[in-house]
């Protein structure tokens, strides 16, 4: 007996709390899959990402109003169109705020810092006026409602399971794009020496802003993936910037392999010790956990190692 | 192939190229000798538009591309080999030329790149950042290469590699040279690799050209004398 549970109880809670926190680590690893390529690629700290994220939650929620009303029939599959609509919402924004904003900031990352700091307020501040103050939530379709019973003490809800479907499947199209493909060829030599790759004949101007757009583009996917765990606010997205640079910067800035193991265990951590203790101490325990580890390794989890 | 009339640069007020007259012809390798700080790393980026023009024309092939961006300079039919080899250290080799493609498409490096550089095909999956001085280099060239230049701009290719491998990579310039029938400008502090490869000699000092003579007509005790320090 361990904190009055029995071990039967707790091998459950563990599974239960994992899962959960599987859950909590895909939207996660969608926030910092995005902010990965943006700020571990681009070198921007862009402060306006939980906010890129809320849009997405925002347009996620608003599809499933409109299937409710003018669409009841399609409204079993509205997630997934809602999901690309994110994709394709944050997408454009972030294509605007980089021709507008992030282009002209490019060597100096204080500045993007406040840059995007302030704009994160002004959206915050106008999803406030469109959408009012209260925070909404989304409308689920039955089949996506419910839980699997696993055993009689375990059971796994069927969105969790489909937002990690979800995440699954962009971590591996966006490795494919960064590591496969022409354009993540140039997007990574862009990063290494944006004067070179100029003089080898790429043009970095609209690398930079697609290469942004889709960063912000993978947010709005993670705003999807947000409402099912959690309510859509104007400021909900800043209770995760901070967490989410943490798992940006504790796995290593450049590394996708490294985001993904730090975002795992960053979330497993939170939601196993959430369990047993509180909210607030289980984020002190994984900030001490993490600055702790950063001290024995400041340059993150994985590293490549190359001559510079 | 390459003509630069009354190029002037300047880093904000003091101006480092001072009505710089240059032309080399089609097949020709030039190269442009000159102590530290003499304005030779300038004229390079000048000419790939790294660093704006304060004045004067640069044209290859008679079309004017003074005016345009660097990216539309390569894809125009200019390369460029810096100072520093400046491979990209996180991509593979096989990577770092694959970035040079772009401008006229294609998926796969032309195999006589690696025909020129054999040891690029043995480190072709390794990490440009762990080779070594001179595969740096031959990677460097390779890259620029890719793009297939009608005019190849050296910076300083003899720059913290050992004279053995110097050797090589003279006769390997020339050898591109004969095979692709480009021109080469490069610019060089090594008298004897210049004496190796040059057509046509020019000596810059303060943003001028103040010497210039054809190989076979070199003073090589005067042109030694501006080297030296």
């Amino acid at each position: 007996m361990i904190f009055g549970y029995s071990f039967g109880d707790l091998g459950s809670i563990l599974a239960m709390q994992g899962f959960a926190g599987l859950i909590l680590f895909s939207v996660y690893v969608l926030m910092a899959l995005g902010l990965a390529v943006i700020f571990g690629q681009m070198g921007v700290i862009n402060m306006a990402h939980g906010e890129f994220m809320i849009l997405g939650a925002y347009v996620t929620y608003l599809c499933s109003h409109l299937f409710t009303a003018y669409l009841p029939g399609l409204f079993a599959i509205y997630f997934f169109v809602a999901v690309l609509l994110a994709f394709a919402a944050a997408f454009a924004l972030g294509l605007l705020v980089e021709w507008a904003m992030i282009r002209h900031l490019y060597r100096r990352p204080l500045d993007t810092l406040l840059a995007t700091w302030g704009l994160s307020l002004v959206l915050q501040q106008l999803y406030r006026s469109i959408f009012g103050a209260r925070e909404v939530g989304v409308e689920l379709p039955d089949w996506m409602m419910g839980s699997q019973h696993l055993t009689d003490t375990i059971e796994v809800p069927i969105n969790g399971l489909l937002v990690m479907g979800l995440t699954t499947i962009i971590t591996i199209g966006v490795f494919l794009l960064i590591y496969r493909s022409n354009w993540g060829k140039r997007i990574r030599a862009v990063m290494q020496n944006r004067t070179m790759a100029a003089a080898v004949g790429i043009d970095t101007e609209f690398v930079d802003r697609v290469t942004f757009g889709v960063g912000c583009g993978i947010a709005g996917v993670a705003g999807s993936a947000f409402t099912m765990i959690g309510s859509t606010s104007p400021t909900a997205g800043q209770l995760y910037i901070v967490d989410t640079f943490l798992v940006v910067v504790f796995g290593g800035a450049a590394s996708l392999l490294g985001t993904i193991a730090s975002a795992f265990s960053i979330s497993q951590t939170q939601s196993t010790i959430e369990f047993f203790l509180s909210g607030s101490m289980a984020k002190v325990l994984t900030l001490l956990a993490v600055v702790g580890i950063l001290m024995l390794r400041p340059q993150g989890l994985f590293v490549l190692k190359v001559r510079r | 192939m390459l003509d630069v009339a009354k190029l002037k640069v300047s880093y904000g007020q003091s101006e480092v190229l001072h009505d710089l007259d240059l032309a080399v012809a089609a097949n020709e390798i030039v190269a442009v000798m000159g102590r530290n700080g003499m304005g030779k790393t300038t004229l390079m980026k000048a000419l790939m538009g790294i660093v704006p023009a304060a004045g004067g024309t640069v044209a290859l092939g008679g079309a004017d591309i003074t005016a345009l961006p660097t990216y539309q300079r390569v894809a125009r039919g200019i390369a460029y080999v810096p100072q520093g080899r400046m491979i990209f250290p996180a991509m593979t080799v096989a990577e770092n030329i694959e970035t040079g493609l772009f401008v006229h498409g294609g998926a796969r490096a032309p195999d006589y790149l690696y025909e020129l550089f054999p040891v690029l095909l043995e480190m072709k999956s390794r990490r440009g950042g762990n080779l070594s001085g001179g595969q740096q280099q031959q990677l460097a060239i390779a890259r620029a290469l890719a793009t297939q230049p009608k005019v190849l701009l050296l910076d300083e290719p003899t720059e913290g590699i050992q004279p053995s491998i110097i050797r090589d990579l003279a006769r390997t310039l020339r050898r591109i040279r004969d095979e692709r029938g480009l021109s080469i400008l490069v610019s060089e502090q090594v008298l004897s690799f210049a004496l190796d490869i040059a057509d046509r000699v020019l000596v810059i000092e303060n943003g001028r050209i103040v010497h210039e003579d054809a190989r076979a007509a070199l003073d090589e005790a005067k042109v030694a004398r501006y080297l030296s320090v």
